[in-house]
């Protein structure tokens, strides 16, 4: 009987969190789910049914295969095992098949999967310094981390109700992180390869990777003054880390490459033909120059301007994702997109460059490059913020400063993902208890670490 | 209370889970003619709506009361009457006369959910929040630990937001009665359990210890001084709530008897289906139903039910003080529901209201039965397709609780309250030092049983001769848990406090 007593005393308070976020994801099965569901089973059929040459060709279905080919190895794996809990779901011509066997299935994988994330997120926890806490449970660095990491409502929303496997690759990319605190930089830039593979949106942050392990890994010693010692560049270490880059990318690529496929895998993997913005708007810059032109073109017929029947009937702002021209304003190409990506992730490049200040420099060049990338990218998820946020959570815990950004970046990100609940108002009650709950746990979290770092300041 | 923003966090987490619950299936979904639970309730939005009050609780060919006629009080009444205002509002269709039965539809479930939820948040979450907040003699930690644990009991979470009821209604207005009445404000206390009481008759289970612990109050107060002052203050207090609450049916003498014969009928019969009561459990052996004949039934269950009360009762009357009145609540509503007249297996939740009270005196008992009050509720729950949320709600009460109060490092004899009656027992037997080993075992066995049991009913189907197998097993364990749990509470109320008044003396 002691046993139990011991093991749920106050040093289990990560089990604990851990378990009952995986409770609330179990009472979550029940809920809306979106046409992601329908995807992955779609997925699920055609990495089982069809062999790997067809895997990029095939499109029975609209939801075509526009991942990398890991995930499309792990959606194999996974179809391994939903063969015992119902094998209609892995017929292609099965089309929005959702049985309650198959429901069961895959929000089940996603939880099951989320154990990478738990695990990711006792790894990070051990890269925060908690020697400054306070006695309070609720103050030390730690558990706040772990609480805005496991229950981080963004998350659990887009993987839980609107269906997705973030939980997993987000476990990824914080391992990945984890570890470049740690200081093995080998197996944060094999973990990040790894990742790339599973899901190319990841490429957005992958400069800030780049720039790091060349500055601070290849190039092993500064000068005093903290600038570029070139005579320190170990050659080895490069090689090595080309190594690991490209023996992961033949691992993946290599397959289709000797099928001759690779212009197929990629013209799925980057459709540059979706448009400029996804079906529900990204809340980002080209947003704002979309309902710009809206509105000058309004203005413009108005005065008179402009003449009706030139204007192209269509609307950037019906939510449907097509190609489109812009009336008033130069339209946007991808390679413009990517010129004002590239500028807008400039001046944090160069910093990580040329006065780089560790592993902390190095998380906030990836906040700013997915940001930048959320911004000004071509065809951008919603979901994409969750590449900022969930990074920045481990900054907050750091500086008051951080913990300020932090919290309206999280509290408008998670609103900005409101439309995908889009459903009965039902569901976006619950949206409305939980974003109170978060904002409410990130407000008192905030307040606590103020209230702790000022104990720090010198003078006080 | 300097940690409001850790309790609020508490009560949002306690909304959410309601919420998650409410989007499972409710009692009777899909299943025509009769359907259950929740078309009884929009039946009754519709009957009050339309009819005037006169006809509510008379048969007639507008209202026909074979197909769920209203059998609560008033005030239930009046509740329906107000959710269809709204439902007129938003959508008349739900409650239009004849032609509404059945109704099912994503929009009006949402309505009707929400119905629920606000109740909750009206009447029952304030009500846990200010208990917690005036317990006295423990942390602020151990405060919010308390509430958290309370608002994630799965009992109510899924028979008020599962199978559908308005439990939270009268359990909060009971809870109204126990805060007024311990704080001292006794005449807010009394309006409230009357509110209580006219909102379902069940709560007359908790009417016993309220009317000892006021009586003993006011004996000690004197009777001759403030005591009758307060006694008479009382009841006009009580007269006054009732007939304001039942004045429309006090105009006419039938009215009133037909409203009674509604709330209580005696026709029919000790028990029925299957409930985890004696009665049911026995005629396993004896079909006591078919032996005796009826008024022989009414009486023996009477004189079980008082007699099993009795003790505790007196007790809170020669000797009244809010920690006795929790425990006698707690024994009161068991004795009832164990061998009183016609119970329903959701009466459960009547006797696990107090034990949620005196989570923080004795967590061990108290998490131990409130996971068993859930589990013979569990035939009621796979009716309603609610395997899922009772499985991952019980998990997170359990683990709230084993983390919140160390529940197992909490089995000493001290800690279980049965110092006294282990020391009265040494007196007979000398050896017997092993009261809290036995316990421990008895609390191993008895989870290790309703696991097996619960496994064996989702997985197995029962044998042709016997149908009922599984529920009447889970009936006749949940059985003699309860009446562990009865003779551990009169335990504790009869020798705890005698002792522990000597103790206070000596020190």
């Amino acid at each position: 009987m002691a046993a139990p007593g011991v093991a749920a005393g106050g040093g289990n308070w990560f089990s604990a969190l851990a378990l009952g976020v995986t409770l609330l994801k179990c009472l979550l099965i029940p809920t809306y789910h979106s046409t992601d569901f329908e995807v992955h089973r779609n997925w699920l059929a055609i990495t089982h049914s069809l062999p790997i040459s067809q895997w990029y060709y095939e499109a029975t279905s609209e939801w075509t295969l526009d991942y990398p080919p890991f995930f499309a190895w792990f959606e194999y794996a996974l179809s391994h095992v939903a063969k015992y809990f119902d094998q209609e779901m892995l017929n292609i011509h099965n089309l929005n098949y959702s049985s309650s066997r198959t429901l069961l299935f895959q929000r089940f994988s996603v939880i099951f999967t989320d154990a990478v994330f738990v695990y990711a997120v006792h790894e990070c926890c051990k890269c925060i310094d908690g020697k400054k806490a306070g006695k309070e449970l609720t103050e030390k660095p730690k558990f706040i981390l772990s609480v805005l990491l496991l229950w981080n409502f963004g998350l659990l929303i887009v993987d839980h109700i609107h269906f997705q496997y973030n939980g997993f690759l987000f476990g990824l990319m914080l391992l990945s992180i984890a570890r470049l605190f740690q200081k093995r930089h080998m197996e944060g830039a094999l973990l990040f390869a790894v990742l790339l593979h599973f899901k190319h949106i990841y490429l957005y942050v992958a400069p800030a990777y780049g720039i790091y392990l060349l500055r601070s890994y290849c190039f092993t010693a500064n000068k005093p003054d903290g600038s570029i010692r070139w005579n320190s560049f170990s050659f080895i270490r490069l090689i090595s880390l080309g190594l690991i880059v490209f023996l992961v990318s033949a691992l993946s690529l290599g397959p289709f490459l000797a099928l001759n496929q690779l212009p197929q895998v990629l013209s799925r993997l980057f459709p540059f033909k979706r448009g400029l913005c996804h079906a529900y708007w990204a809340p980002n810059f080209w947003a704002l120059y979309n309902a710009l032109d809206k509105v000058l073109s309004v203005i413009g017929l108005e005065l008179k301007l402009l003449d009706p029947n030139k204007i192209p009937k269509a609307s950037m702002t019906s939510g449907l994702v097509q190609q489109f021209q812009h009336t008033v304003l130069p339209s946007v190409t991808p390679l413009a997109t990517l010129i004002c990506t590239l500028m807008a992730i400039l001046p944090s490049v160069f910093c990580l460059w040329f006065k780089p200040q560790g592993p902390r420099g190095f998380l906030r060049c990836l906040i700013l490059c997915a940001l930048s990338s959320f911004l000004f990218g071509w065809h951008v998820h919603e979901k994409a913020i969750l590449l900022a946020v969930l990074p920045m959570s481990l900054l907050s815990v750091g500086k008051a400063g951080d913990a300020s950004i932090f919290l309206i970046l999280t509290t408008t990100g998670h609103y900005s993902l409101f439309p995908l609940l889009f459903t009965a108002p039902e569901k976006k009650r619950l949206f409305l208890i939980g974003w109170k709950l978060s904002t409410f746990s990130a407000w008192h979290l905030w307040k606590s670490s103020v209230n702790l770092y000022s104990l720090s300041l010198p003078g006080s | 209370m300097e940690k409001w923003h850790l309790m609020t966090i508490v009560v949002l987490i306690g909304l959410t889970v309601r919420w998650t619950v409410s989007l499972n299936s409710y009692s009777g979904a899909g299943k025509p003619p009769m359907f259950g639970d929740y078309e009884a309730q929009r039946h009754w939005q519709e009957i009050t709506f339309n009819l005037p009050v006169k006809q509510w609780y008379f048969n007639s060919s507008d209202n026909n009361l074979q197909y769920w006629g209203l059998d609560y009080p008033p005030l239930t009444a009046y509740h329906s009457l107000l959710c269809a205002y709204v439902a007129k509002f938003i959508n008349p269709d739900w409650i239009e006369l004849h032609s509404s039965r059945g109704y099912e539809s994503q929009a009006h479930k949402l309505f009707m959910r929400t119905t629920v939820f606000i109740a909750d948040l009206l009447i029952y979450i304030p009500a846990v929040v200010l208990y917690c907040c005036c317990l006295k003699e423990i942390s602020t930690k151990k405060k919010i630990a308390n509430a958290l644990c309370i608002l994630l009991y799965p009992g109510l979470i899924l028979i008020d937001y599962g199978h559908f009821q308005y439990n939270s209604v009268s359990l909060g207005f009971a809870l109204w009665g126990v805060l007024g009445v311990s704080c001292d404000w006794d005449l807010l206390g009394s309006l409230a359990f009357c509110l209580a009481i006219n909102y379902k008759q069940m709560e007359l289970y908790h009417s016993l210890p309220f009317f000892c612990f006021l009586l003993g109050k006011c004996f000690k107060k004197g009777l001759k001084g403030k005591g009758f002052v307060l006694l008479i203050k009382l009841a006009c207090t009580v007269v006054a709530s009732f007939i304001l609450c039942w004045l429309p049916f006090f105009t006419e003498r039938e009215q009133t008897l037909q409203v009674l014969r509604r709330l209580f009928p005696v026709d029919r019969g000790l028990f029925e289906d299957k409930v985890a009561n004696i009665w049911c459990s026995f005629s396993v052996f004896l079909k006591i139903k078919d032996i005796l004949p009826h008024h022989i039934q009414i009486i023996i269950s009477f004189c079980f039910t008082f007699l099993s009360l009795l003790p505790a009762c007196i007790k809170l009357t020669l000797q009244p003080s809010p920690k006795g009145f929790r425990f006698t609540l707690v024994s009161c509503a068991l004795s009832f529901f164990l061998f009183s007249f016609q119970v329903h297996e959701k009466s459960i939740l009547l006797v696990s209201l107090p034990v949620c009270l005196v989570l923080s005196e004795i967590p061990f008992m108290s998490t131990w039965f409130l996971l068993v009050s859930t589990f013979s509720m569990l035939p009621l729950l796979l009716k309603d397709e609610l395997l899922m949320p009772s499985v991952v709600t019980t998990m997170a009460f359990f683990i709230a609780c084993a983390i919140s109060f160390s529940i197992f490092e909490k089995t000493s004899e001290e800690e279980l309250h049965l110092k006294s009656f282990s020391i009265s027992l040494r007196k007979y037997l000398p050896c017997f030092k092993f009261l809290p080993r036995i316990i421990q075992y008895l609390f191993l066995i008895s989870v290790i049983t309703m696991v097996l049991l619960t496994l064996i009913t989702v997985t197995l189907e029962p044998p042709q001769k016997l149908p009922d197998l599984f529920s009447v097993l889970i009936c006749f364990v949940s059985c003699l848990n309860f009446l562990f749990f009865l003779v551990y509470f009169n335990i504790i109320i009869m020798w705890d406090f005698k002792n522990g008044r000597n103790q206070k003396k000596i020190n």
